[in-house]
């Protein structure tokens, strides 16, 4: 077997302390821990002294008890946490995104009080505003826009929607707003328009057919519906894409970092990987990948052969605490094979980006729900590298082979 | 033919033949899926597993090429069964739906180059869940001379969170299309749906937030009148310190002298830092035991058939699909009628 390549560890310590830091933002395949982590984070930056605002999605009931975050103003709220006494400027703030909230003040913002409330009575508005895929996505990249402007907090952590692919967060906004604006729905509303006519000769019979068939299936009152939306909206649509792509500009700027999170599976770290090349593309900051939920041994003295064989010799010799000590054996066999695949797929993530930074976060034994969970939390995540007292690094689950 | 629907169902070897499989993310519902899939088909049965997400992870599974818009062996069961696969290609089957109900196969073909087979899905994201949805009551209707084609389908459905909004088709549509085929088509996948034949069931771990979220689904499922069927427990572990001493290690009260001599006795070094490493592993699993076994009793306060899956080390390859398919089996009181 080749060796494998060392990750370079991760400093979030430094990158949370560093003033220059404006926005963090978690990303990841649904499932992997974002909300917990960004809370983690969030938590650990307002102790270092920063002002800081994290932006939930989805938080876990108690999770979001624990921050405060009963009620859903869409607005941050101040957590309370004892030990954040001022004294070094540290403060946390955290808000549950609300979707549809989002969407209806944009809309109020833009639009005379009549015209917005045909828009919110409108039923392909009250569609597109709850239900469209990918609203969720332009609704947080909206939100972190205004936290931004705003100036209220030097540093704002997001975590992203719970989609399938990481990818989503980046892809979505562009692809909502390209809909929104779009030659599609203005040429399907066009008999309502001024300049159709143009339009339509351009795509010529196939559209009409296309607009004939769209009807036919999902019925005329659906077109009748966009049709009334558009018209309504119509001077909102170039803000659209406006602010998508401005808020997406800001996710370029240095003071932007990506922390790409995953668990010790296939898949996630698929997603992982595709997330990483992403960033690469787009030139996006990345500080690194948290392999979350790991299975670190407490030691690695014992392989887990070696401790299997000998769980079968004390239970075998017999005597007081045998069936403890056999018991005992039997867990670190179990934890070392674990082990062993998590840290076989973490190098195999790292031979394919050998540059990313790894910190990994061992799997706490119950849920993370309240601020002394979080806290533990974040101190795995800021640690030194080499502080686990086992000998191996954070950066992995199990010491480099000789 | 949707019309007819309910007057196929006749009487059948097991009553539910829809098998909709839901669970967080992360709670491995595909695996679950595709193991009760390989649990039907045991005894010589046909099964479809059917994929609705579009991520290739049945193909990953069974460790195939990427299934295509077809329906493909997938493996083979006890007793001559067999689990065909399918993954659901969206615009294959809005085409398909032309075709079928408007003959215009070559017309939807154009309409795809120009982008307005996404564009119709994305405007109306119900249309999306209909096309998906009728294709499953299709497969689980589907006849050839009188037979049934599958003796049960099984559905690898959108995660606990969209599952009511995915099976709920008719509320779906109910605010874009008010009249025409869309709706006629939703009202008869929503009756097999909500008839005895279907089951949803719900995959979720021994952890908080899946068990809140599967009771979430369970209350909303009901509401809607969509029958629930059974809970799957996933990843479940068993302790593997001796009952007598678990809660002990849980609350940290063993030592890693009260080892020592039984280590030396099986002939291990004497070194502290493995008695203490073990310790406190042994300490962490009780205690992590200890709070899943915690959320055993939220399980059954749920008050559905429950079964546990054991959490299996390694990748889940063919092998591990088969002994969950077993346990699935034992569940499921298939293994009689095999």
């Amino acid at each position: 077997m080749s060796s494998p390549r060392t990750a370079p560890a991760m400093d979030l310590a430094a990158v949370v302390a560093d003033r220059d830091t404006r926005i963090v933002v978690c990303c990841g395949a649904g499932g992997v821990g974002k909300t917990t982590t960004s809370a983690a984070l969030a938590l650990a930056a307002a102790e270092a002294g920063r002002r800081v605002v994290v932006l939930t999605i989805d938080p876990a009931r108690r999770l979001a008890q624990s921050l405060g975050l009963e009620e859903l103003d869409n607005e941050p709220r101040q957590v309370v946490v004892p030990e954040l006494d001022g004294s070094n400027g540290g403060e946390l703030h955290a808000m549950m995104l609300d979707m549809k909230r989002t969407f209806d003040d944009i809309v109020s913002a833009h639009s005379t009080p009549e015209r917005a409330a045909t828009i919110f009575e409108n039923p392909f508005y009250q569609a597109l505003s709850s239900s469209f895929a990918g609203t969720q996505e332009y609704m947080a990249m909206e939100k972190l826009g205004q936290l931004r402007a705003s100036d209220a907090w030097d540093l704002i952590i997001v975590d992203t929607p719970p989609s399938r692919s990481a990818l989503d967060f980046l892809d979505a906004p562009n692809r909502m707003s390209r809909f929104l604006d779009g030659t599609m729905i203005r040429l399907l509303t066009a008999p309502a328009r001024a300049g159709g006519r143009a339009g339509l000769r351009i795509v010529g019979a196939g559209f009409s057919f296309f607009s004939r068939i769209i009807s036919k299936i999902l019925g005329g009152q659906l077109l009748n519906d966009i049709s009334s939306f558009v018209s309504a909206l119509d001077t909102m649509f170039g803000g659209f894409r406006e602010r998508a792509s401005a808020t997406y500009e800001l996710l370029r700027q240095p003071g932007t970092s990506f922390l790409v999170i995953a668990v010790p599976e296939p898949d996630a770290l698929r997603e992982a990987s595709y997330f990483v090349d992403r960033l690469s593309t787009e030139g996006m900051p990345l500080a690194g990948l948290v392999l979350n939920r790991t299975h670190p041994p407490a030691t690695t003295a014992l392989s887990a052969t070696r401790a299997e064989a000998a769980a079968e010799a004390v239970a075998e010799a017999g005597g007081e605490g045998a069936e403890l000590a056999a018991g005992a054996l039997r867990v670190h066999a179990e934890r070392m094979a674990l082990a062993t695949r998590e840290q076989r797929l973490a190098d195999r993530f790292t031979s394919a980006h050998p540059e990313v930074a790894v910190r990994t976060v061992p799997a706490a034994a119950g849920d993370v729900h309240d601020l002394a969970d979080l806290r533990v939390m974040a101190g795995e995540l800021t640690a030194a590298d080499d502080d686990t007292g086992t000998g191996t690094p954070r950066t992995r689950v199990l010491p480099v082979r000789r | 033919m949707h019309a007819r629907t309910l007057a196929d169902v006749s009487p059948e070897p097991f009553p539910v033949r829809c098998h909709v499989v839901t669970g967080k993310g992360g709670t491995g519902k595909t695996t679950v899926a595709a193991a009760l899939a390989l649990a039907l088909a045991a005894g010589g049965h046909r099964t479809l597993l059917v994929e609705t997400e579009g991520r290739q992870g049945i193909a990953q599974l069974f460790d195939t090429p990427p299934l295509p818009y077809e329906e493909r062996r997938v493996a083979v069961a006890r007793g001559g069964g067999e689990v065909k696969a399918l993954a659901i290609d969206l615009e294959e089957a809005l085409l398909e739906y032309l075709e079928l109900f408007y003959s215009m196969k070559r017309a939807g073909r154009a309409l795809r180059k120009m982008g307005a087979v996404d564009f119709a899905t994305t405007i109306a994201p119900g249309l999306r869940d209909v096309l998906l949805t009728g294709k499953v009551k299709e497969a689980v209707t589907r006849k050839v001379d009188g037979q049934r084609v599958y003796d049960a389908v099984v559905v690898d459905a959108p995660p606990t969170g969209r599952i009511t909004r995915f099976l709920n088709v008719t509320d779906e549509v109910a605010g874009l299309a008010r009249s025409g085929p869309i709706k006629t088509q939703s009202d008869g996948v929503m009756a097999v749906l909500r008839s005895p034949q279907t089951a949803v069931h719900l995959v979720t771990l021994l952890e908080d937030m899946p068990v809140q979220e599967t009771a979430d689904a369970i209350d909303e499922l009901t509401a809607t009148g969509l029958p629930v069927g059974s809970v799957l427990v996933n990843m479940a572990t068993e302790p593997l310190l001796p009952p007598a001493s678990l809660a002990r290690a849980a609350e940290g009260a063993i030592t890693a002298a009260e080892l020592a001599p039984a280590l030396a006795a099986g002939g291990l070094p004497a070194d502290p830092a493995i008695a203490e490493g073990l310790v406190a592993e042994a300490v962490e699993h009780a205690r992590r035991w200890q709070s899943q076994d915690a959320l055993r009793s939220r399980v059954a306060e749920l008050g559905r058939p429950t079964v546990e899956l054991p959490m299996l080390i390694g990748p889940i390859d063919l092998g591990s699909l088969y002994e969950l398919a077993g346990r699935l089996e034992a569940h499921l009181g298939l293994g009689a009628a095999a």
